[in-house]
Order: structure tokens, then C-alpha cells, then sequence
């Protein structure tokens, strides 16, 4: 007689140790499953409004410094240290992790108009008004010792802009001219003007390190290589631009923060129009930074707030601001892309998350993967308008929200008009103009 | 004159050669005359000497504003190249160039302008930096269409590493080092930690004559011992006599068994080990099924030995087990006892049927088939008769079908066997019939309680409540060892869904009650239950099953007027009568003719002006009982539905699609789901992610080579598995039409779960 037994391998449905999940076999036979939509739907629903629920971008607020913060610098090598130069010459290096300030130091008379640590991130650099480009050693002077600085350059006229190289001993400061200058060396190595012009920011190319970009008063943006002994090229915008950060993952692209409260995001091989115009801001926009992983980029504005925009849209992500936070001067995306750093007129820097509502510090594997669901569960119905009603809400300033508005009106205004010369002229002479061609005026070789 | 005679020699440049010494001539004669000019003009007193210019040293000194040794003349090329025509030293080949260059007729254009210059070296400078910056591009677009981007770019698997990894990793340095090394390697000497080189090591593992002797002596023997038990062994295996091989094999066994007796006594540790390997080559043995006498060879002849081995092996599980399951075998030997002596532990037939051998699983089939006998009664009694007709042939079949086994196996055992046997056929004949003669009474039995149950229950729904005092009185016409009463619980779900309509039409009066009640609750109303009277199965569950009706009479008491399945007919027939089309009409009275109380318009002009509309297409819910669908659109949805199409998105089923594709794992499978739910962008951390540097360049460039040369491979997979998903699109979008497309369905109660 033949006996047939159902035999299973209690592998399959016994769990190791007690402390595991139990195993749940399931069925995932769609057919038995018919509101699986509607379920997910409501999870991201639940998960949108949680975040904003957990929505708490601010984390701390450094306070020291005597007078409005002017520069940030990140450290090359240690992500819980901070420089900040303020207006009255004052530099001091913080501490994030403990939120402390540790070192204070008299830099220059005047403002310190730039601050850059060195890419071995043994000592730093420092412009100030007094002419003077002084290089510092990241460690604190022993018991006893004097504070100062290692070198001293006096140079002809007021440096504003200052960047250093990515690998090697040069940097760079800008001002009448935009100089190169060898560490080593008491005078630059080269200089390059095209015409008359101050220079407000210098920048180096994080990847192709040779290339620069700095912003000029004469409402252009100037690429250098430094290798040539001439600029490479010059767009001349509408209004002048403030600061200019190269995309520390994308070689050719860079993000400009302009007067008239946009960023432009350039490709250096073809300046003749702008990639995107990112909108938001409802005044000049001072500073910009961009994410290390080179996804998003960090704007400062004179209106009070700080935006975060994803690389191609034209709308920021995210607005940070605070009651007392003023104009902010200067911003920093901190080196574990995890964290922004701000410093603000009124002599405060804050220390907020890149993320608004991630939760900190080391995740257990479940909490992660619940996050990636739901993160994953809000991308997909991010269409739906209940759902994106609710991830797009946020509180403004009430100076903002008005000031937005009244841009609103004023813009569709503009366009109402041009649309009316447009409809009584000959057909070809009010030709159409694309937002991203408007703002550039001409491209000089 | 003076300034005209270059000019001159200019012109004829052709005939310079020939004119060459008169040149020299004339120069000679110009000098001379120069000095008479002075010695003249010295003469005359007049002390006029030329004033010398003054002038600064100039920043920039022009090529193009060098002087001559006189002070207005102009340098000529001839000036310059005269050495050259005379002297050996020149090639004829750089003469000939230079007479070409004092034939060309040509003027040297003027050098541009600073400004313009400058401009052309900037648009070289920018088209070199645009061309440098584009290679790029390849890493940029790659990085843009990743599903995931993982950084620190650079990145080394944490923790430590393992030793071979590091040293295999690690790589000389300076080209000194290389050279010393190398120097090392030649002459084989030791890089790393052992100091000895391989040669010494070699000279130390040697060894003295004497031992290599003794050593190589010892070494032919094994060899010689070798080859010959392989010819022994060989020779044997050709051996194909098998009473040879079963002398042997007893010999062995014997050989064995005096070892293993020696063993107990010397070394019972030893003893153990070998028993249990025994143990195990027997349970081997006994699962590979060769001694199971299934084949048609071994049912034909010597079973018997097979059989008694079998039983041989088999027997150990039997002590294995429990005093008590021991009995229950005993007990349940198919050949022994007839099949109501199973039907005393309906426990133990639940539980492991086949445990039990062939006559215990029969009473389950007769059970299952009373089961079906008595669903199928409260259904219909004509199908019933059927099935008990068929099920009545069926039975006999059975019967003579084991009876003729039986007869063939009495005869082939009195073929086979001792006398002994003899006896034991005989018995189990007698067992055999009369286990048939049982079974066609118990069968008689069950027929009779099947029909007076069924006729019970079609008279249940007129009777209500006293269903069960009913039943009890047929349970007490039914055999009492073999049908037993069943509680209401066990009824089966179908059979209250068939009685539904006319009680929730007789309740229909009652008052407004309220809902939201567990269906299962409800629907155990005792106008509704169908208890059917089964066959019995399980005696011990008597003690719960009361408790069971204690609760449902408390729940019945609870919700005594409540009527679900009523409300939830009556509003199904509201929404058919409110979707049904309305006859309008249109008919004015006193329009043509009498108006006025009392009086009506007439029937003609009545039928003329209403307006008959055409009937309603049949609802799709017509021929579902517990189910509404309403086609009405809902208002209060359409605020959570996307009005216009999503930006990446090219048509409507696109996003459908991806929408109702979903990501949780209850849908999915782990794998999947991680798959679905991957970051974007994942960072670590605590780390600094540096920007990106030419090694990534270097490294991605590598990495599409390699993908390049496998290519053919992947894009095989890639489609067979685009493929596959695109059919599992199609499957799901088949699927997803019927439920979210179109209609929606309301599903407010369904009674069928």
C-alpha cells in the first residue's frame, strides 16, 4: 500500500528565533486583491500628511558673532565644523555637533569678505576690506601662543571673492580683477580683466578644476580657464548677478543667484539661454549652494528665507524661514548633504535639515523601509490633487505670501500687455520671447 | 639718389646676381662720396653736426622699427641674407627659399587689432574648454537616468577587509621600490614575512639517505599491496554466480555480527556508533520503497520473503511510538476489524486519516458523501434519489470488486504459503462479508435519515423556530451510533442564502433598526438556519458546541429585531424602481376640448400625449441577489481624482497603469518590493561626499566598454524581460477594466461571504 503524505520543510514557515516577524505566508494573486489602489491611495495620503505633520526643519541657531554673518566655509574634512567671517572682521569655528563656538579670532578691520578652507583642510584663508588676504592653520594656537596668521598678502585693491582649488595649492580672489594666486607665491600668477569691472564672486569648477566663473558688476558672468591667458567667455544678463556655485556632480552646469529675485541654472558651453529659470524668491537672491549629491541646490534671499529647488524645476521644494532669521547673507549645503547652514544679517547661523521631516540619526531596517514606501507611495500619487494640495502647503511670512501675489498680478499684467501689442501689430513684429531668453542680453566672445 | 637706389635694386632683383659686384661698386663709391660731403661741410666751419635723438627706452620695443647702421636708412633683406649667397656653410636648399622669398612680390598684411587678437584667443580658449568639459557628458546622462545614485561615489565596503584582499590590493609604489623588487622576485628571494628563501626551504626539508631508502622501500610495498587487491577486487566484481555473492554477503553479515558481539564487550562506545549506523542504513532502506512489494514482478512471486523482510523492517516504528497509538494500529488493522469500530475515535480519523490504512478512509468518503447527500437535499429531492441510486451501484461495485481481490489473494496466498495461513483467509472472508452485509444496512439507514431530513428542512422556513426540536426527533429516528445531530453552525452557508427572500419580506414591517452589524452575527437568525442532520464526526465537540449556542442565543437575543439582509433588499428594490424610466405625461386638460371638475380628459388624447420612454437597459446587478451596483457617478470622488494628464506621462493608460501597479508588500513579494521601493538617491552616513573626479570618469568609461562587449546578452534579457512585463501589463489592465474602469462598484453587502 502506497502512502502519500504531505510533507513541508518547517523552514519555510518557522521562524528562527522567536525575536523575528513571524512569517505570513500570502496569496498575491491580484484577483484577490481588487482595492489595492484605493489602499495605497490612502496610505499616501496618511504618509503626505504626516509629513507634514513631522515637518521640523530647524534645528539649532549658532549665536556669537557681533555683527551680520558675511561668509560660511565648510571644513574639507570634518562635516562638524564650521567657519563664519562676520562684518566686523571677527572669524569664528564651530563646533555643530556640540553647537558651540571654539575658536575666535581677529581676522581683519572690516568686513571678511571670503573665507575658504584649504581642500587638505590643515589651514584656511580669508579676505577682508583691508586689502589683505591672510592664510590661518585650522588648529587652535596652544596655551600662550599668539593668534596669527601664517601668511599675510597685502594686495593693490579691496578682494570681495575668494575660492581655492580643488587639489591643488592655487586659489583664487576677485575684486578690480580676478587674480590666481600660487600659495607660495606674494603676487598672483594671473590675472584677467575684460573691461572696467568689479567682480562681487569667484568660484572654481569642483570637477573640472581648472575653470572658473565669477560675477561682475557689469551684470555678466565671466568663465576663465586657468590655464589660458585670456577669459573664455562673458553673458551679460539683465540684472547683475550675486554668486555663482558649479554643480559639484555635473561638470558643465552652474547655478547663478541674480538680482532680480531668480537663479539661473547656465551649461557654460552654451550661454546663450539659461537651462532653467528657477522663481520664488520675492527679492535679490544673495547666496546659492548646491547639494553635495549635486540634486538640489540651497538659495538665500534678501527676502528673509531660504529655498530649496531640485536642479531642473523652476519652483523651489521647500521655503525655510523663522520670525527672527533677517536677510540672509550666506548659505552652506553641509558635506553629508544632510544639513543646510545659514548666516543671516542678524548675526545668527542656523543649522537646519535638508530634509524637513526625515527623521535623524541611524535608522532601523523596518523604519527605513517604511520610509521608502512611503516616500515611493507619495512620488506616485504626487498628481492627485488632494494629495498635492496638501505636500505643496506652506506657511509664508505674511510680507511674502502678499509680495508673491502682487509679483503674480504684476507679471500677468506685463504679459496681458504684450499680448495686446502683440494682437494689434503686423503678425512677426511683437515676436514671442520664452522666459529663459528674456533675461539674457547678449553673449560676448 | 640715395634713397632711390635701393628701389632700383629692388626692382631688378631678377639680374641681382650679375649685378652684384657693381652693387658692391657702388656702395663703396656712395661711402666715399659721403666722407668728401663731410670733409666739405667740415671745411666750411660750420660746425653743424646732426643732432642725436633722445629717447626713453620703450616698454615695448617694435620688431618693425629696427634702424639700419645709417640713421634713416632702412634694413633690405639683402642687407641681411648677403652672407648667406657666398657662404658654403648655407644649404642650397635654404638659398633657394631665400631667392623665392626676394622674388615674391607680396606685402605682409597688417597684424589685427589687440582687442580683436584677444577675442580670437578667447573663442579658441572656450571651444578647447567646451570640448575638454564635454566628455562629461557620458557620465552626466548615465548618472541622470540611474535609478539610483549611491553616494559617496568612491565608495569602499566598510569593516575589515580580508588578509588575501589586502595583500593581493597592494601594489609597489615608487619605481625604486619596483626595481628592488623585481631585483627580489628574479633571484627568488623572500618579499614578504619568511626570512627563508626557496631553496633553503627545500635544503630543509630534505632528508638523510637511510630514510629515503626505508621510505621508498615502504612505498613499493604499499604500491605492490595496491595492485593486487585491484586485480582481487576486479576479479570478483566479474563474478556474476549469485549464490556466490549471497555466501558472501552471509559470510560478511556473520563476520560482522562477531565483530560487533566483540565490540560490545571491548568497546561500547564503538558498539553504539555502529548500531546507530545500522539503524540508519535500515530507515534507509526502509523509505526507498524496494522492499514494498508494489511492482508487478513482486506481487507475482516470492512476496513472501520480501514481505517478511518488510515487516522485519517496519516493526521498529511500531515500538517506536506510544503504548496507545500502538493499540489505535491494532485496533485499525484493516484486516482485523470492521470499519464502525474506526468510527469510535472520530478524533483520531480527523486527524490523520492515513494513519488509519484503506478501511478508515472509506468512512470518510462516506461521511463526505452523506455531507453532499444532505446538502444536495435541502436543495432538491429528485437529485438526491439520484445520487443515492448512483451511490448505491457505486457501493456495490465496491463490494464486488473486494470481494473478487480478496478471493484472488486467498488463492494466491494458499498458492504460496504454509498451511498456517489457511485459517486466517478464512476468517477474513467471513470478515469481509460480513463487513459488506453491515455496510448495505448503515447505507439503507442514512438514505432513510437524508430524505426525512431534507423533507425537515422544506418545511423549515414555514415553521420557524422549532427547527431543531425537529431534528432531534430525526436524529432520534437515525441510528445513533452512526448520524448524529449537527448544531446550526455547522450548516452549510449556502443554504440560508436560499431562504433569505421571504422572511425578509415577512420582517419587512418591522421598525427602522440599526446597522452596521457583523453579517455573521446576524445571519444566524433561527427563521433563516437550515440545520441539516449529517453524518457524525466529532463527538467531542458536543461541550463547545453548546457553549457556541449560548453565545449565539445571546446574540440573537441582542439583535432580535434587527433584519439586515430585509433593509438591504428593500433599498436594493428603491434604487431598481428609481432607475427605472418614468412614463411622463403630457397630457393638458382642456386643451380641444371640456374642461373643468370632474371632468377628465379623454382616454384617446391621454394615450396621445404620454410620452413612453424606452425601457431601462437590464441592470447589471440583476442577476447578483446581494449585490448594488449603482452607474450613478460619485460627486465626492472626483475631488480626489486627477483631472488633467501628468507631465511625463503620453496618454491616459500610461498612468493608469502606473497608478495601479502597486508598490506594498502586500501585493508584492519582498524582492519586488525592495526593487519598487528603492531611494532615489542614498547617502551615508556621516561620510563627506566629494565632488566628482576624473577617476569616476575613468571608471564609468570601463564600466560601458564592459557592458558594450556583453551587450548582445543583456539586451536579450532586457527584452524577454520587457516582455514579460509588458504581458503583465496587459493581464493587469484585463483585470483592472472590470473593476476600476467605468462603472464603480458599491458594494454594500455581500452576502455570500
Amino acid at each position: 500500500m502506497k502512502v502519500k503524505v504531505l510533507s513541508r520543510n518547517p523552514d519555510d514557515y518557522v521562524r528562527e528565533t522567536k525575536l523575528d516577524i513571524q512569517r505570513v505566508p500570502r496569496n498575491y494573486d491580484p484577483t484577490l486583491h481588487p482595492f489595492e489602489v484605493a489602499r495605497e491611495y490612502t496610505r499616501a495620503l496618511n504618509a503626505t500628511k504626516l509629513e507634514r505633520v513631522f515637518a521640523k526643519p530647524f534645528l539649532a541657531s549658532l549665536d556669537g558673532h557681533r555683527d551680520g554673518v558675511n561668509c560660511l566655509a565648510k571644513h574639507t574634512r570634518s562635516l562638524s565644523t564650521l567657519l563664519s567671517g562676520s562684518c566686523d572682521g571677527e572669524v569664528k569655528v564651530w563646533n555643530l555637533s556640540k553647537r558651540e563656538c571654539v575658536r575666535t579670532l581677529q581676522a581683519h578691520e572690516g568686513f571678511v569678505r571670503g573665507m575658504v578652507v584649504r581642500f587638505c583642510g590643515t589651514s584656511f584663508f580669508t579676505i577682508g576690506d583691508d586689502k589683505t588676504i591672510k592664510q590661518w592653520k585650522m588648529e587652535t594656537p596652544g596655551y600662550g601662543e599668539e593668534e596669527e596668521p601664517l601668511h599675510t598678502i597685502l594686495g593693490k585693491t579691496v578682494f570681495t571673492g575668494l575660492d581655492h582649488h580643488q587639489k591643488e595649492g592655487v586659489f583664487a580672489t576677485c575684486g578690480q580683477q580676478v587674480d590666481i594666486w600660487d600659495e607660495q607665491r606674494s603676487s598672483p600668477i594671473r590675472s584677467f580683466t575684460w573691461g572696467v569691472d568689479s567682480f562681487s564672486s569667484v568660484s572654481f569648477n569642483p570637477v573640472e578644476t581648472d575653470l572658473l566663473g565669477s560675477c561682475a558688476s557689469d551684470r555678466s558672468i565671466v568663465l576663465y580657464d586657468m590655464r589660458e591667458s585670456a577669459p573664455l567667455k562673458k553673458v551679460i544678463m539683465t540684472m547683475r548677478s550675486n554668486t555663482l556655485c558649479w554643480n559639484p556632480m555635473e561638470a558643465y552646469y552652474f547655478t547663478c543667484a541674480n538680482e532680480d529675485y531668480n537663479l539661473y541654472t547656465y551649461d557654460m558651453r552654451y550661454l546663450e539661454k539659461p537651462l532653467v529659470v528657477h522663481m520664488d524668491h520675492v527679492s535679490a537672491v544673495l547666496d546659492v549652494d548646491y547639494s553635495p549629491t549635486g540634486q538640489e541646490f540651497v538659495s538665500a534671499s534678501f527676502d528673509k528665507t531660504i529655498r530649496i529647488f531640485p536642479k531642473d524645476a523652476g519652483h523651489s521644494r521647500e521655503v525655510y524661514h523663522t520670525k527672527r532669521m533677517q536677510h540672509v547673507i550666506c548659505i552652506k549645503w553641509s558635506a553629508d548633504s544632510k544639513y543646510i547652514l545659514s548666516g543671516s544679517d542678524e548675526m545668527n547661523i542656523r543649522l537646519w535639515k535638508a530634509n524637513a521631516a526625515e527623521k535623524l540619526g541611524v535608522l532601523a531596517p523596518r523604519e527605513r523601509e517604511a520610509a521608502n514606501y512611503s516616500q515611493k507611495l507619495k512620488e506616485k500619487f504626487q498628481n492627485h490633487p488632494q494629495i498635492r494640495r496638501i505636500a505643496r502647503h506652506r506657511h509664508l511670512p505674511k510680507s511674502i505670501y502678499h509680495q508673491t501675489k502682487e509679483l503674480r498680478v504684476m507679471k500677468d499684467a506685463r504679459r496681458r500687455k504684450e499680448m495686446n501689442v502683440r494682437k494689434h501689430s503686423k503678425p512677426g513684429a511683437v515676436p514671442v520671447v520664452s522666459e529663459k531668453e528674456k533675461h539674457v542680453v547678449t553673449v560676448v566672445k | 639718389m640715395e634713397s632711390e637706389d635701393p628701389e632700383m635694386e629692388r626692382e631688378d632683383a631678377e639680374d641681382e646676381r650679375e649685378d652684384a659686384e657693381d652693387e658692391r661698386e657702388d656702395e663703396e663709391d656712395e661711402r666715399r662720396r659721403l666722407r668728401l660731403v663731410e670733409a666739405i661741410t667740415a671745411l666750411r666751419g660750420g660746425r653743424k653736426k646732426p643732432l642725436g635723438e633722445r629717447s626713453e627706452a620703450a616698454v615695448r620695443v617694435s620688431e618693425f622699427a629696427v634702424t639700419a647702421e645709417g640713421e634713416r636708412q632702412k634694413v633690405q633683406l639683402s642687407d641681411l641674407i648677403e652672407g648667406a649667397q657666398q657662404s658654403p656653410a648655407v644649404p642650397t636648399q635654404t638659398r633657394k627659399q631665400l631667392q623665392n622669398l626676394r622674388r615674391s612680390q607680396k606685402t605682409v598684411e597688417q597684424p589685427l587689432s589687440r582687442q580683436e587678437s584677444e577675442r580670437v584667443q578667447r573663442d579658441l580658449a572656450f571651444q578647447k574648454a567646451a570640448v575638454h568639459v564635454s566628455r562629461w557628458k557620458s557620465v552626466v546622462t548615465q548618472n541622470r537616468r540611474s535609478e539610483q545614485l549611491v553616494f559617496p561615489l568612491n565608495q569602499e565596503p566598510s569593516g575589515p577587509k580580508p588578509l588575501e584582499k589586502v595583500v593581493t590590493g597592494w601594489r609597489v609604489q615608487t619605481p625604486l621600490e619596483q626595481e628592488v623588487f623585481n631585483l627580489l622576485s628574479a633571484n627568488k628571494q623572500p618579499i614578504h614575512d619568511p626570512v627563508l628563501s626557496p631553496a633553503e626551504e627545500a635544503s630543509l626539508r630534505a632528508m638523510s639517505l637511510e630514510e629515503a631508502q626505508i621510505r621508498r622501500a615502504e612505498l613499493q610495498k604499499a604500491r605492490a599491496l595496491q595492485s593486487y587487491y585491484e586485480a582481487k577486487a576486479r576479479r570478483e566484481r566479474k563474478i556474476k554466480s549469485k549464490k556466490y555473492h549471497r555466501v558472501q554477503n552471509k559470510a560478511r553479515r556473520k563476520e560482522f555480527l562477531k565483530q560487533f558481539d566483540q565490540m560490545v564487550k571491548t568497546d561500547p562506545n564503538g558498539a553504539l556508533e555502529e548500531l546507530n549506523k545500522m539503524e540508519l542504513a535500515r530507515m534507509k532502506e526502509r523509505m526507498s520503497l524496494k522492499h514494498q512489494n508494489s511492482g508487478k514482478w513482486a506481487r507475482s512471486k516470492a512476496i513472501m520473503q520480501q514481505l517478511e523482510l518488510n515487516k522485519d523492517l517496519t516493526q521498529k516504528v511500531r515500538s517506536s511510538l506510544s503504548n496507545l497509538e500502538e493499540q489505535e494500529d491494532r485496533a485499525s488493522d484493516p484486516e482485523l476489524l470492521p470499519d464502525f469500530v474506526n468510527d469510535a475515535e472520530p478524533g483520531q480519523v480527523s486527524s490523520n486519516p492515513w494513519m488509519r490504512g484503506e478501511l478508515s478512509a472509506e468512512p470518510a468518503e462516506a461521511q463526505r458523501s452523506e455531507q453532499e447527500v444532505a446538502a444536495a437535499a435541502a436543495q432538491k429531492e429528485q437529485h438526491e434519489e439520484g445520487e443515492a441510486l448512483l451511490r448505491d451501484f457505486e457501493s456495490r461495485r465496491k463490494l464486488r470488486q473486494k470481494e473478487e481481490e480478496e478471493q484472488e489473494a486467498a488463492g494466491q496466498d494458499v498458492e504460496d504459503s504454509d498451511e498456517e495461513e489457511g485459517p486466517a483467509d478464512q476468517e477474513e472472508e467471513g470478515l469481509s462479508e460480513f463487513r459488506s452485509l453491515f455496510r448495505g444496512v448503515a447505507e439503507g439507514l442514512k438514505e432513510a435519515a437524508a430524505t426525512a431530513s431534507s423533507a425537515g428542512c422544506s418545511s423549515a422556513p414555514l415553521e420557524g423556530g422549532l427547527i431543531r426540536i425537529r431534528t432531534v426527533e430525526d436524529a432520534e429516528l437515525l441510528p445513533p451510533e452512526d448520524v448524529e445531530l449537527l448544531p446550526c453552525s455547522e450548516s452549510p452557508p449556502s443554504a440560508p442564502q436560499e431562504e433569505a427572500p421571504p422572511t425578509g419580506q415577512k420582517a419587512r414591517g418591522s421598525k427602522k433598526r440599526k446597522r452596521n452589524i457583523e453579517l455573521k452575527e446576524v445571519l444566524t437568525k433561527d427563521a433563516k438556519t437550515v440545520t441539516v442532520p449529517l453524518a457524525p464526526t466529532l463527538t467531542d465537540t458536543a461541550d463547545g458546541s453548546d457553549e457556541e449556542l449560548d453565545q449565539r442565543g445571546l446574540i440573537m437575543e441582542a439583535f432580535a429585531g434587527d433584519d439586515v439582509i430585509a433593509d438591504f433588499l428593500r433599498d436594493k428594490r428603491k434604487q431598481e424602481d428609481a432607475a427605472k424610466p418614468k412614463v411622463v405625461d403630457l397630457t393638458l386638460p382642456g386643451w380641444g376640448e371640456w374642461g373643468g371638475q370632474g371632468l377628465k380628459p379623454s382616454s384617446r388624447k391621454r394615450r396621445r400625449f404620454r410620452v413612453k420612454v424606452a425601457p431601462a437597459e437590464p441592470r447589471k446587478d440583476q442577476h447578483l441577489p446581494g449585490v448594488i451596483i449603482s452607474e450613478q457617478r460619485n460627486g465626492s470622488l472626483s475631488a480626489h481624482q486627477v483631472s488633467a494628464l501628468p507631465f511625463p506621462f503620453e496618454n491616459h493608460a500610461q498612468f493608469e497603469s502606473a497608478v495601479r501597479t502597486p508598490l506594498g508588500r502586500t501585493w508584492n513579494t519582498e524582492r519586488t518590493v525592495k526593487k519598487l521601493t528603492m531611494p532615489k538617491v542614498l547617502t551615508q552616513l556621516g561620510t563627506i561626499i566629494q565632488p566628482m573626479t576624473e577617476e569616476e570618469l575613468a571608471r564609468k568609461k570601463a564600466s560601458a566598454a564592459g557592458a558594450g562587449k556583453e551587450d548582445p546578452h543583456k539586451t536579450k534579457d532586457q527584452k524577454r524581460r520587457a516582455r514579460k512585463g509588458r504581458k503583465r501589463h496587459q493581464k493587469q489592465l484585463k483585470q483592472g477594466s472590470g473593476r476600476t474602469e467605468g462603472i464603480r462598484c458599491e458594494c454594500k453587502v455581500d452576502l455570500v461571504d
